[in-house]
């Protein structure tokens, strides 16, 4: 009879168990990140900054380092972690979806829209307000495409969706490659691929506040809807049998996942493998029951952005692309993932 | 839970798979759909579920047609219960049984106590406790199968739906599963499967219907459907049934491979 309980503790609660325990890790790696940089920042310094906003903290530390914190550091800080929080959650999303493993956040074209909407602003010479919106836009129009397409073509739904996803996908991708070509070499070309390799150099308060919108709109009905998407993972007929509209809970996870993923690529540009990696890294430690493997890929993803940006910023005296890194680090740890020995999870 | 299907037809793009198919299950009974290959066995049983729309005819459950009930109405009403099958993704055998009770929470929760204690007394029924934290993917098929019956009985549904229960299933295995569907018959549920064993039927359903040619071509108690005749239509093989043990259990004994006509010896059947 104990040893029932005990293990019945073990199982039920080991999840929340973990995923707690990465909201500590999230804030441990916060408060560290906020310290480093070309400016280091002490941790008394943090310390006081922060609390002085809710708490009547005298002040003992000097102008710059806050401005330096509010202005630079907090807002880069803040959407590393949204970044990586979307990007895997939408990864977690999609795999659910389409009933795949390798599925990524840009398996409908998200990346491949928001590539040629960026390249497209820069060509006419775009703000970079007006590039981080135009790639919003051709991002959540070519998931609308491939959508749309995908609701012509006969055969399983889940299917069609991935078919027309890779064709709308290279389509936008042969138009980002011809405005490469027609792009000035001189400063148009090298805009264009900075922007592709992905970084969040550019970010202010003011991109921060664009993007914690369509995320928040994304993320919240994927977190209020997890439990029906482990259903969803069993093919639309036994969902349905199980009393689970599944497409409308499709629909719902798509266009949530679509808007996280907009938001982020708009942002930050390519930044590839977290939205795979992570989500299977979250499925090693907390299993493939999106009751605990939501939340624990959206702090996964939150912390390991979160730590590659620090080595993106601190590394060199240059900024290495935040693409670059993910790729390089990525790649080797999947295979790691793939043959370690142990349980299927 | 008694359900009826009047007139159902159905085609794929015009081509008829379906033809004026007419039965009824009462409460309680145990019906088995013989037919061969590609007949219409799974056409039948996804237009019960509500999956294909389109049929002409109607299907009723309880006099209420099921094209007026919405999917967690009829979820509360009919579970299904697949092949045993793979998952894409490796869940806990609690995990899966669990999602059986999906249709007894709003869309924003998830199970709670209730539904958990659900999945535990189902897992002990199925004799399969002792699975609980394996993988989905990782135990037997005949495991498998009985997960899936386990998560159906946890939606509380009095009708249940197989299709095909036992393929791919070793013997014993089949015999287990067959047997627990037997028992779940016993003691209430309504249950609609379909096969490919004639003996099975007849040893472990209250009656039969054999569909030919997107017809029925037999429906009543296997005593009265269970014939050289039946086998011979539905799959075109020349048997000699055998009627042992006082008719409570027939067998085919395929022509020109066994040599029927060979005398018996009685102390060889002992």
């Amino acid at each position: 009879m104990i040893t029932k309980v005990v293990n019945k503790m073990k199982h039920t609660d080991k999840g929340a168990y973990i995923v707690m325990n990465l909201g500590i890790l999230l804030l441990l790696a916060v408060f560290v990140s906020f310290q480093l940089g070309r400016y280091p920042i002490s941790a008394k310094e943090v310390f006081g900054i922060v609390f002085s906003k809710v708490l009547p903290i005298e002040k003992y530390w000097a102008d710059r380092p806050e401005f330096v914190f509010i202005n630079i550091r907090l807002p880069r800080v803040l959407l590393a972690c949204l970044v990586g929080c979307c990007l895997s959650t939408a990864g977690a999303a999609y795999q659910g979806v389409f009933q795949n493993p390798m599925a990524a956040p840009d398996i409908l074209g998200a990346s491949a829209g928001a590539a040629f909407g960026a390249a497209l602003a820069i060509l006419h010479h775009g703000s970079s307000t007006v590039i981080t919106l135009s790639a919003f836009c051709f991002s959540l129009l070519t998931v609308a495409i491939v959508f749309f397409i995908s609701k012509k073509a006969k055969g399983k739904a889940v299917i069609g969706l991935i078919l027309a996803g890779i064709m709308v996908k290279s389509l936008f991708s042969a138009g980002t490659s011809f405005i490469k070509l027609v792009a000035d070499p001189n400063d148009q070309l090298p805009a264009i691929t900075f922007w592709l390799l992905g970084s969040l150099a550019g970010a202010k308060l003011s991109t921060v506040a664009f993007a914690v919108v369509p995320m928040g709109i994304g993320l919240i009905p994927l977190l209020l809807i997890r439990w029906r998407l482990n259903i969803l993972t069993l093919g639309d007929d036994e969902a349905k049998t199980m009393g689970v509209n599944a497409r409308l809970i499709r629909l719902i996870v798509i266009i949530s996942a679509t808007f996280v993923t907009a938001a982020s690529v708009s942002v930050s540009g390519m930044i590839g493998w977290v939205g795979l990696v992570i989500p299977h890294l979250a499925r090693k430690l907390v299993g493939n029951n999106y009751n605990s493997l939501m939340p624990a890929s959206m702090l996964l993803g939150a912390i390991f952005l979160l730590v590659v940006d620090n080595f993106s910023r601190n590394l060199l005296t240059t900024e290495i692309p935040l693409g670059i890194i993910t790729a390089l680090v990525g790649a080797p740890f999947f295979i790691c993932l793939m043959t370690r020995k142990g349980d299927v999870y | 839970m008694s359900l009826k299907v009047k007139n159902l037809t159905f085609g794929y793009d015009e081509r008829p798979v379906l033809k004026d198919v007419s039965f009824a299950v009462e409460e309680n009974e145990l019906l088995s759909i013989l037919g061969p290959n590609g007949v219409g066995k799974s056409t039948l049983f996804r237009c019960i579920l509500g999956l294909l729309q389109g049929y002409e005819g109607e299907i009723t459950l309880h006099n209420r047609d099921i094209r007026k009930m919405g999917i967690r109405e009829m979820a509360k009403h009919v579970a299904y219960i697949p092949q045993s099958h793979y998952t894409p993704f490796n869940y806990s055998v609690f995990e899966m049984v669990l999602m059986g009770t999906t249709v007894q929470v709003s869309a924003f929760s998830k199970p709670g106590k209730r539904q958990a204690g659900l999945a535990e007394a189902a897992l002990e029924r199925m004799g399969i406790a002792d699975l609980k934290y394996r993988g989905y993917t990782q135990i037997s098929g005949g495991e498998r199968q009985l997960v899936l019956i386990a998560r159906a009985l946890v939606q509380e549904a009095r009708m249940l739906i197989l299709d095909e229960p036992t393929a791919n299933l070793d013997y014993g295995n089949q015999i287990r599963v067959l047997s627990q569907i037997k028992t779940l018959a016993r003691e209430g549920y309504t249950i609609v499967q379909s096969t490919h064993n004639p003996d099975q039927t007849f040893l472990f359903s209250d009656r039969v219907l054999a569909l030919k040619d997107g017809r029925v071509f037999a429906d009543g108690p296997p005593g009265q459907v269970y014939s050289e005749k039946l086998i011979k239509v539905l799959y075109g093989v020349d048997v000699e049934v055998q009627s042992l043990y006082g008719d409570q259990v027939r067998v085919s004994i395929p022509k020109g491979i066994v040599q029927t006509d060979y005398p018996r010896k009685k102390a060889l059947l002992n």
